[in-house]
């Protein structure tokens, strides 16, 4: 338990010290997407009979959740390639499993903060939603599925450079294709059939309908909650497997 | 009991062989040093000894417990200063040592206790609550130390620890290790410096291309070659014959006065022992 703790402990005061750089800098791709997408393009489109702006931010949610609980993954890399903490943590009495949780803690942590500042521009902008325990779950389960793949993509790259090409191939064009800024549904059949298996497609409706205040999507939320296990044993023998 | 037992060591990567089947072991209490070229094999022993590489084949044992068999609680047993500094630079000294604390288990109380006391021990008291990054290279490597000692462990392994630092940091931190040795902790040191090796270890084992080649006391190991050298620079390098005392020594020198060639007279070291042993320079 200790161990858990440690790792998480130490993950929070990263963050902690970098805390006004990382607020502004979790700000910066919310805003862009609102103002040009929102705001610019979408001010004449409905979605569903809704305006763009409410079919978007619910999508911004899990995209960022996506995103910065991925991002955990940069941080190990500093651990392990630059700071070489990694190697403390592994000459420490402590379980695989305890430093995979604490770091996908970690990695839910920043999804959260960052999707509290989309919530907080939302609430600036005007627009209310319903903040109920399905939003927050498909949060919850959204950033921690990918937390735990930031966690394994770390440990099996053998390089920075090689960071970069897993977020270049697959988180970017999940971000774009995932139900964020356009209903799946509108994609010729093949397509909807792929997007329907990336786990962003149903992070991003149920977190929507739950923000609409509409009946829970028991399916995508049993969907998540059978990713987040896989991933999670991902990450277990993928820390596993960085020993040597 | 013996602190530390390694048996019949081996490790492979891709086929290359960095440790060949190697034995030693540790009295309690005792500096133990590794001493070898660059790629003997030193920092792969600690590495298994330490839990971050998995062995090859062979048993180690700390205080008669088999670390592979229970490596979480081998690990409680251990500290270790790894020759690459791996500590959080954006945190503070404390951060760094609740940390590790926490990883191994200790109370906050505990952490703040023995934290406050190994920073006297080490002379960082009043960094405690500076940023790592804006110590220096000596600094940071005593807070290494001093983490590695924050849990109290039976046996501390220094891989390198004194590696480019300069000679006044590198003895303040000798004289460290001597006082962490006399409060009974059982350390093995990997070094390339002989000097170190000299200083510091009651035993030396001389490491080359993945076997142990000899292990004894340093003054054992010299004495074999004899008390005095004298090394005589020829075209194709540095010749050095051995005496057993003085006499002899300075006896061979007036019968080269002659050839004109540069020899000098100096007392035997581990070098020589080691070059002897090995065929190579550390």
């Amino acid at each position: 338990m200790k161990g858990f703790l440690a790792v998480y402990l130490r993950e929070l005061l990263i963050m902690w010290h970098r805390l006004p750089r990382m607020v502004l800098s979790f700000s910066v791709s919310p805003v862009l997407y609102l103002v040009a997408f929102g705001l610019g393009l979408g001010k004449h489109i409905t979605i569903h009979g809704r305006p763009y702006l409410e079919f978007l931010i619910p999508g911004l949610v899990a995209a960022s959740s996506m995103m910065q609980g991925f991002g955990i993954n940069v941080e190990i890399n500093v651990a392990r390639f630059y700071m070489r903490v990694f190697e403390e943590i592994q000459a420490a009495p402590v379980s695989n499993l305890a430093y995979v949780l604490g770091e996908i803690l970690a990695g839910v942590s920043r999804a959260f903060l960052s999707v509290s500042i989309i919530l907080f521009i939302t609430a600036l902008a005007r627009v209310s939603f319903s903040y109920g325990p399905a939003f927050w779950a498909g949060v919850f389960l959204n950033s921690f599925i990918f937390a735990a793949l930031g966690v394994t993509s770390a440990m099996l790259i053998k390089s920075h450079a090689d960071q970069a090409l897993v977020s270049n191939f697959i988180i970017t064009p999940m971000a774009f294709l995932g139900g964020t800024f356009f209903p799946v549904g509108n994609m010729p059949g093949p397509v909807q059939i792929i997007l329907k298996t990336l786990p962003l497609t149903h992070a991003s409706r149920l977190i929507r309908q739950a923000a609409y205040g509409q009946k829970i999507l028991w399916n995508d939320l049993g969907i998540l909650v059978a990713l987040a296990g896989a991933s999670l044993l991902l990450a277990y023998w993928s820390v596993d497997k960085a020993r040597d | 009991m013996m602190a530390v037992e390694v048996k019949d060591l081996r490790k492979s990567y891709n086929g290359f062989e960095a440790l060949k089947g190697i034995s030693f072991h540790l009295e309690k209490g005792e500096i133990f040093a590794l001493l070898g070229p660059n790629g003997a094999g030193k920092t792969t022993t600690i590495r298994i000894l330490c839990g971050l590489t998995r062995p090859g084949g062979g048993q180690a044992f700390f205080f008669g417990m088999d670390i592979f068999k229970n490596p979480l609680k081998a690990k409680k047993l251990a500290g270790l200063v790894p020759q690459a500094l791996n500590l959080d630079l954006d945190l503070t000294v404390w951060e760094n040592l609740l940390i590790h604390g926490l990883l191994f288990g200790l109370s906050l109380q505990e952490i703040k206790e023995q934290g406050q006391s190994l920073m006297e021990f080490s002379g960082l008291r009043a960094r405690l609550h500076h940023k790592v990054r804006t110590l220096s290279g000596g600094m940071r490597r005593r807070v290494l130390i001093t983490r590695a000692l924050l849990h109290r462990p039976r046996i501390l392994f220094l891989d390198e620890p004194t590696v480019g630092l300069d000679p006044h940091i590198r003895r303040k931190l000798w004289g460290l290790i001597k006082r962490i040795q006399q409060q009974g902790t059982t350390i093995l040191l990997t070094t390339h410096y002989i000097e170190e090796a000299e200083f510091l270890a009651n035993r030396v084992a001389f490491i080359d291309n993945g076997t142990l080649v000899i292990v004894d006391k340093p003054q054992n190991l010299t004495s074999r070659l004899g008390k005095y050298a004298v090394d005589i620079v020829q075209e194709d390098g540095l010749e050095t014959k051995y005496f057993p005392d003085r006499q002899s020594a300075e006896d061979f020198i007036l019968s080269r006065r002659e050839t004109g060639t540069t020899v000098t007279l100096r007392r035997v070291n581990l070098e020589d022992a080691f070059v002897y042993f090995t065929g190579k320079r550390v």
